[in-house]
């Protein structure tokens, strides 16, 4: 299984890579000067996503490095022990919508101290990849385009967060556990 | 919204400081928050040249017009608002496949794409529309078969079963994206 996952992966961007230009060729579209013009865009893009990385990050790192996330922490961590969820996931999981680096650091540090293939070393990995980093997601998409009234979307992706956190607990304890 | 969450950050977070006397700590998280903002993007710079070029050759092949057409069925369920020719549909396409492939550095670039095309179509330059918010449902949900980079993790922890996890994510996954499809679509009415 990982095998062929591996084959997939490493094949899948190099056959891409080779595959559109060949089409491109063959349909007479002069490749090089497609393709410099289609990085010049996305050149502008980049750099126009700046300012709100900037504002966004600076939030989130006040509010990590502050102590207010490891209090809010502690605010919920009854709810969740009354639900049954280990409490060893709960960083993770309130971390998971701010900070892409910080989940992943911390999904390496679970799987470290619990083991990959433990009880809670399963449910950490399940969770990261069933939930996204809304609140990086949200300010490179709309400031791309300058949109600033996002309208439902944050709503929406950290109700998915939730639901994507919830479902990776009971789907787990189902599939390799016992309540 | 956004507004309102930014400044929570900024409120809890310095008045936690503050209550705890470590006042200081606010203002290294700031610089290094800003200068983070800039580390991301320009680490990003490169690919999403990279990713912008190659859309361009394919849609100048006609690549993309051909996956459009090749999913209308889903993809005018689920974006009702876009026109079949338009490439916004294309782009969308192709930014939720390289989601699906668990394409890591893809789907920004990707992404990013998708959105510029999509307004193209918006008659706002300051709101969002109701295919933006129904993509970055789609996209803040995760849809994803292949977790490359949780998989890439747990090899690198000397799991004995890596992929074990695959099926316990796409299931978990779904889950979230129907979940984030029915609240877009049910908070859009009053959202405007």
């Amino acid at each position: 299984m990982l095998s062929l996952i591996d084959i997939i992966s490493a094949w899948t961007i190099p056959m891409l890579l080779l595959l559109i230009p060949l089409v491109g060729i063959l349909k007479k579209v002069s490749v090089y000067e497609s393709f410099v013009e289609g990085a010049k865009n996305g050149f502008h893009t980049a750099i126009r996503i700046i300012p709100y990385l900037v504002a966004m990050f600076i939030a989130l790192k006040v509010f990590q490095e502050s102590g207010a996330m490891d209090l809010l922490i502690r605010l919920i961590r009854p709810l969740t022990t009354k639900a049954n969820i280990p409490e060893e996931v709960l960083p993770l999981a309130l971390i998971r919508p701010l900070s892409g680096s910080g989940a992943l650091a911390m999904l390496s540090n679970i799987l470290e101290t619990y083991g990959p293939d433990s009880l809670i070393g399963r449910l950490a990995s399940t969770i990261q990849g069933s939930t996204e980093t809304t609140f990086y997601v949200l300010t490179v998409y709309f400031g791309a385009i300058g949109i600033h009234k996002v309208r439902h979307s944050l709503l929406a992706g950290l109700i998915a967060d939730l639901s994507g956190f919830l479902a990776a607990v009971y789907i787990v304890y189902r599939v390799f556990g016992n309540f | 919204m956004i507004n309102i969450i930014w400044f929570l950050l900024l409120l809890l977070g310095i008045s936690t400081a503050a209550l705890r006397g470590e006042i200081h700590v606010v203002t290294q998280a700031t610089m290094q928050g800003a200068e983070q903002g800039v580390t991301v993007a320009f680490g990003l710079i490169g690919i999403i040249a990279f990713w912008s070029g190659m859309m361009r050759v394919a849609e100048d092949a006609g690549l993309m017009q051909a996956l459009a057409k090749l999913m209308r069925p889903i993809a005018k369920l689920l974006f009702p608002d876009i026109p079949n020719d338009h490439p916004a549909m294309s782009a969308v396409l192709v930014s939720m496949s390289a989601n699906l492939l668990g394409l890591g550095n893809a789907c920004t670039p990707l992404g990013l794409k998708a959105m510029e095309e999509l307004q193209t179509l918006n008659h706002s330059d300051e709101q969002a529309t109701d295919s933006m918010c129904t993509f970055i449902a789609l996209t803040t949900s995760s849809l994803t078969l292949v977790p490359s980079t949780v998989i890439a993790f747990r090899f690198a922890q000397g799991s004995l079963d890596p992929t074990e996890i695959i099926g316990t994510t796409v299931i978990a996954t779904f889950v979230s994206t129907i979940v984030a499809l029915t609240a877009d679509r049910l908070l859009r009415k009053f959202s405007h």
